[in-house]
């Protein structure tokens, strides 16, 4: 693993709500993620990680432990509060990603960042072609040439084994497993050095999520793309990802090595959640 | 004249209203500017939109111009041109050279238009946007971020689907680089005459309560990709059976004997070269 993170993050925070002088000073207690004075919701405290290059860096918690949220502010959809935020593709790091002008945003998350979300209502558009929607990434990032976009997105979907003769259909015809092939395709049309995914097996038969899981360790092994994935289920984390963070309450309580942290886990949240696993 | 009326119908503070709306889209080329569209004697979806600019813009010293699809004798432009004459009073023509104001629906005239003409287009629909975003707050921002991506998706799928892009009329274009804009139901033979032009076009619409501008030295780029370059109706090798004219926009019609015969689309433009072939 080489040195420089290929994602820095520091003191990201994000809330739903308008925040108050009490919730917005780091160290008061909230109720959960909770402000008990303004009734904000501190989705995302204080929250720092870094990815190395070519790793699969794991982040697992509770429902509404700030997990969605995260990975949306990392891909430029929710604007955080506060936070420092680099990537070692994006001028070599030297600038924070949060603070560049629109334009400058929008290209990093067209060319450099790839998102697979849980709901592929929110990552597709199910009135359209499945051929189009992995194409909307390449227009995104400037493409303008019909005959080569078609030819990627033929590529694409047959490497994520989506049947070519359904390329003209409309997701809303495919199944739950094709259509995070769909998404998987769309996230990584443009080969971007990072991939945030988010939930992309909740909800799945368990055979249709081995094989999905399958296709991400696969794809991260052929391309070589640096993910940072999300998941309720410390199963599926355990499957993908080398080191892992604990969240509750929209703050990390816990990281380390997976292994370390399945063996011996240090905060009663995550002991719980080993737990149930094993048992 | 109307008894008991401004002149023009709108009250003063209404036409600056308009007004005032009218100078800020011409300082944001291809921009919506809301208006408080005003109730007229006039059923909206009639032209109410490019009415209320006219009678906004209209001074004694003006000559004024219906055209209705080409027609200047349509039920529409009839019933415009004598509302617009009983509140104003003021000269009204055919001939479009004559023309200091001039309101069309769905035709830019065929005979070039001139540094001291005014052209109003009247539009059904101004958003670009809606058929892939419906809230308006959003198709805003998406205006703002440049995010016209769907946009492109939409034409792209029409390529993909049926080889070409689909849109006989109001064929979106892009304005300076930056906002796609509807140009109204102009026949897309008409979309090159914006670009780049001597005259300013104002469009209005009633209904959604926009106006928009195009004026003088205005880059306007009809959407294409790369390999799919924009093109206007084939009408090449055809003629007006009326007048002769050539590389105008042709009507297709059925002579009494069944053949399919061509006739310019614009009335007066082909009166007027009649009466002159005639001389
Ligand atoms: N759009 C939103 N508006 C208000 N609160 C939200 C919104 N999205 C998420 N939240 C809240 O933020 C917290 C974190 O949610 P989320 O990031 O979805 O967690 P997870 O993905 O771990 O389930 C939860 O308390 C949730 O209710
Ligand atoms: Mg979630
Ligand atoms: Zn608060």
């Amino acid at each position: 693993m080489e040195n420089k993170p290929a994602l820095s993050l520091s003191n990201l925070s994000v809330r739903y709500g308008r925040g108050c002088t009490f919730c917005e000073a780091s160290d008061n207690e909230l109720q959960g993620n909770r402000c008990p004075h303004c009734g904000s919701i501190w989705a995302v405290r204080n929250v720092s990680l870094q990815v190395y290059p070519g790793e699969i860096l794991g982040v697992v918690g509770e429902s509404g432990s700030g997990k969605s949220t995260l990975v949306q502010a990392l891909y430029m959809d929710v604007e955080p509060v506060s936070g420092d935020y680099r990537l070692n593709c994006y001028q070599d790091g030297a600038a924070n990603v949060f603070k560049v002008s629109l334009p400058q945003r929008k290209m990093v998350r067209h060319l450099m960042l790839g998102m697979v979300y849980q709901n592929p209502h929110m990552g597709l558009r199910m009135g359209f072609s499945v051929g189009a929607n992995v194409a909307e990434k390449l227009i995104a990032a400037g493409s303008r040439n019909v005959q080569e976009m078609t030819r990627r997105t033929a590529e694409l979907l047959a490497h994520m084994e989506v049947p070519l003769d359904r390329v003209k259909e409309p997701p809303k015809h495919f199944s739950g497993g094709m259509q995070q092939r769909v998404q998987i395709a769309k996230a990584v049309a443009n080969n971007p050095p990072m991939l945030f995914l988010d939930e992309i097996t909740t909800g799945l038969d368990l055979s249709v999520q081995a094989r999905v899981l399958d296709l991400v360790r696969r794809i991260q092994q052929e391309l070589g793309i640096t993910m940072l994935i999300v998941s309720h289920d410390l199963a599926v984390i355990r499957m993908l990802a080398s080191r892992t963070l604990v969240m509750l309450g929209g703050r990390v309580i816990e990281s380390g090595l997976t292994d370390q942290i399945l063996e011996d886990p240090q905060h009663p949240f995550t002991q719980i959640l080993v737990h149930s696993l094993l048992s | 004249m109307l008894e008991g009326y401004n002149f023009a119908f709108l009250d003063e503070g209404a036409k600056r209203q308009v007004r005032r709306a009218l100078l800020k889209a011409v300082a944001i080329p291809g921009y919506q500017v809301p208006f408080g569209s005003r109730e007229l004697p006039i059923g909206r979806g009639w032209g109410t939109g490019g009415i209320q600019i006219t009678l906004s813009l209209i001074g004694k010293d003006d000559v004024f111009k219906v055209i209705d699809q080409g027609s200047d004798d349509s039920v529409n432009a009839v019933s415009i041109r004598s509302f617009v004459s009983s509140c104003t009073g003021v000269e009204q023509t055919t001939d479009t050279s004559q023309a200091t104001l001039i309101q069309s629906r769905h035709r830019i005239p065929e005979a070039p238009l001139r540094n001291d003409q005014i052209l109003v287009l009247q539009v059904p629909l101004p958003e670009p946007l809606r058929m892939v975003e419906p809230r308006e707050a959003v198709t805003k921002r998406m205006h703002a971020e440049l995010d016209y991506a769907p946009m492109w998706l939409g034409l792209y799928e029409h390529i993909v689907r049926v080889g070409e892009v689909k849109i006989g009329a109001d064929y979106p274009v892009q304005v300076e680089n930056h906002y796609i804009m509807l140009p109204s139901p102009i026949p897309r033979f008409d979309n090159p005459k914006l670009h780049m032009n001597e005259t300013l076009y104002l469009f209005g619409a009633g209904r959604e309560k926009k106006i928009y501008a195009i004026p003088p030295y205005t880059q306007v780029a009809s959407l294409a990709f790369e390999d799919h370059p924009f093109r206007i109706e084939d009408q090449a090798d055809r003629a007006c059976h009326l007048c002769g004219a050539q590389g105008v926009f042709l009507d297709e019609l059925f002579a009494e004997d069944g053949q399919k015969i061509y006739q310019c689309n614009d009335s007066s433009y082909c009166l007027k070269r009649m009466n002159e072939n005639g001389e």
